[in-house]
């Protein structure tokens, strides 16, 4: 009587499906010791526990617009792997799958300010956005200037109107990327968020997923899937998508893929485009790089030039089978800046 | 027990009470949570309200609002997610609207600080009623206790009156659609589900009703 419809059956799974099997030791400590190994594999990195954050090992650097990141853990190399010269300066991981609390991202941004300002890198979800609006206010009472940048490239998400909005997802990498090059040579903190905004505004994703995924406290899939079908449109908290549809040949979906990015934010023949291939985690590079052909063919047809490109796992979504496409359109700024040396866990190159 | 006031013993009896349910209840906002969100609402609060529970043994509390203001910020900052800034806020709302410096709270006090609460919870979260969220178990309720207080009824009767007002109003989110937070990802899917949010809100309402239950 106390509970209501929605108790005992789900979109979801009861304990029918058989638990998955972790490398952890108790599920409450996963967090805490995933940091400590980051810390351990990364002597660069300064990884604060405690506090739960990661910071560069030489932040601050005095003059240096200050790029701050986080969300929930389960998205690795995201966020934590991304800092280091080049990219961020921190990054706060919340618990599995939930956003990063004001005093945390708080001491991050402390942490890492040298003076001229802090943008926080904010992917649009509800608890992010709150969390890091109250550690602004926090860090504006301490006589910080902080800009944010929300990330919102999802284009699954089709009525922003009924919902919480568009998600954040693979463009946060290429927000990170570039907003990061141009805070590395020394520009100020409206130019820095100012690119970062473009990247977000140039870049759409979408993403399928054949299996859900399984957190560490839950210890079985979040939800079930028959055999022959998948989840289209999903995000990368391993909540179900928009619907489910049979599985299709790779072709097929990912010309279906790539026609839902062009209709939310259409491209013109000779438009340069950067191409993000990113697995969900359990998605063998084999299927990645298979996908990346299938994208660049149907680009191709369309005159669509891919004038930058990445495969792999970078933003994940725990052990979930899937992947996200992003189509971002680059001007020559953006390419330098891509370009440009980034020494970090999850990326680097030019150093 | 004075059934015309809220004093800083019964704030904090309140508040341990709704750490015990929350507790003791989730697997079952976690299993509702699975459904339509991403399965950590009733592990993200139970962290939260436990260490709500050991903040306020530290006790030396002599304000009635300084037990809901140190219980929103410890909230905040443990439980993250949307759910650890939306409760934490409408607490801290709650504790700042009391009288302050006052012992203890009447009726009519709290019945002004509980709308305090929610409408900071509206202007944070933007949701309106029928969004299926929080508001939709918090709005009913604070109606069912201003009601009731209108209507000369002590604090047990109110309060017991505002948790079943919060219970109908959990259950009566099932056939909505979700339009705020991550359930509004699904759409129409999000519907023929109980909202966590909406169902913790009835827990935490329930837990006033019992500890001042004759």
């Amino acid at each position: 009587m106390l509970w209501g419809a929605g108790r005992d059956h789900a979109v979801g799974n009861e304990a029918k499906e058989p638990a998955v099997k972790k490398f952890i030791n108790d599920p409450a400590d996963v967090v805490a010791e995933a940091l400590a190994g980051l810390a351990a594999a990364h002597p660069e990195l300064r990884v604060d526990v405690t506090e739960r954050y990661v910071a560069r090992a030489s932040a601050p650097r005095p003059g240096k617009v200050a790029l701050v990141s986080g969300g929930g853990s389960g998205h690795e190399p995201l966020h934590g792997g991304f800092v280091g010269p080049g990219m961020l300066d921190a990054a706060c991981p919340g618990e599995v799958f939930t956003s990063p609390v004001p005093d945390q991202i708080l001491a991050a941004t402390k942490a890492v300010d040298g003076g001229a300002g802090v943008v926080h890198i904010v992917k649009n979800y509800t608890g992010d956005v709150m969390n890091f609006q109250l550690a602004a206010e926090l860090a504006a009472d301490e006589g910080i200037t902080v800009e944010t940048v929300l990330v919102d490239d999802d284009v699954a998400v089709e009525n922003s109107t009924w919902t919480a909005g568009r998600r954040g997802t693979g463009a946060t990498l290429l927000v990170e990327k570039i907003a990061g090059a141009l805070a590395e040579e020394g520009a100020k903190l409206g130019e820095v968020a100012a690119v970062g905004r473009e990247v977000n505004a140039a870049s759409a994703s979408f993403a399928y997923a054949l299996t859900a995924c399984t957190t560490p406290a839950a210890g079985r899939p979040g939800f079930d899937l028959p055999d022959d079908e998948i989840e289209v449109g999903v995000g990368i908290h391993g909540e179900p998508g928009r619907r489910r549809e049979k599985l299709r040949p790779a072709r097929e979906l990912v010309r279906s893929a790539v026609d839902a990015l062009l209709d939310a934010k259409p491209l013109n023949p000779g438009d340069r485009t950067l191409v993000l291939v990113n697995g969900l985690g359990a998605t063998p590079l084999l299927e990645q790089y298979l996908v990346f052909g299938e994208v660049a063919t149907v680009l191709a047809e369309r005159g669509l030039e891919i004038s930058r490109r990445l495969v792999g796992n970078y933003v994940t979504s725990l052990d979930m089978a899937g992947l996200s496409i992003t189509v971002a359109r680059l001007t020559d700024e953006m390419i330098r800046l891509w370009d440009a040396p980034v020494r970090t866990p999850g990326l680097r190159w030019g150093v | 027990m004075d059934t015309t006031h809220l004093d800083v013993a019964l704030a904090v009896a309140w508040l341990r009470a709704a750490a015990a349910s929350v507790t003791a209840e989730t697997d079952q906002l976690t299993r509702l949570d699975a459904a339509i969100g991403d399965g950590d609402h009733g592990v993200n609060l139970a962290r939260g309200f436990t260490a709500v529970a050991a903040t306020l043994d530290g006790g030396g509390f002599t304000a009635v609002g300084d037990v809901f203001v140190r219980a929103g910020a410890t909230l905040i900052a443990k439980v993250g997610g949307a759910s650890g800034p939306l409760y934490g806020t409408a607490f801290r709302a709650v504790g700042k609207a009391l009288p302050p410096g006052a012992a203890s709270a009447d009726l009519a006090d709290l019945a002004t600080a509980l709308h305090a609460g929610l409408d900071a919870v509206r202007k944070l979260g933007g949701a309106e009623p029928g969004d299926k969220t929080i508001v939709d178990a918090f709005r009913p309720a604070l109606d069912a206790f201003e009601e009731a207080v209108a209507g000369g009824a002590a604090l047990p009767e109110a309060a017991a009156s505002a948790a079943r007002a919060a219970g109908e109003g959990a259950r009566a989110t099932a056939p909505l659609t979700a339009r705020k937070g991550r359930a509004s990802y699904l759409g129409e899917r999000s519907a023929g589900h109980q909202d966590p949010g909406a169902t913790s809100t009835w827990l935490i309402f329930q837990a006033l009703a019992d500890v001042t239950a004759p």
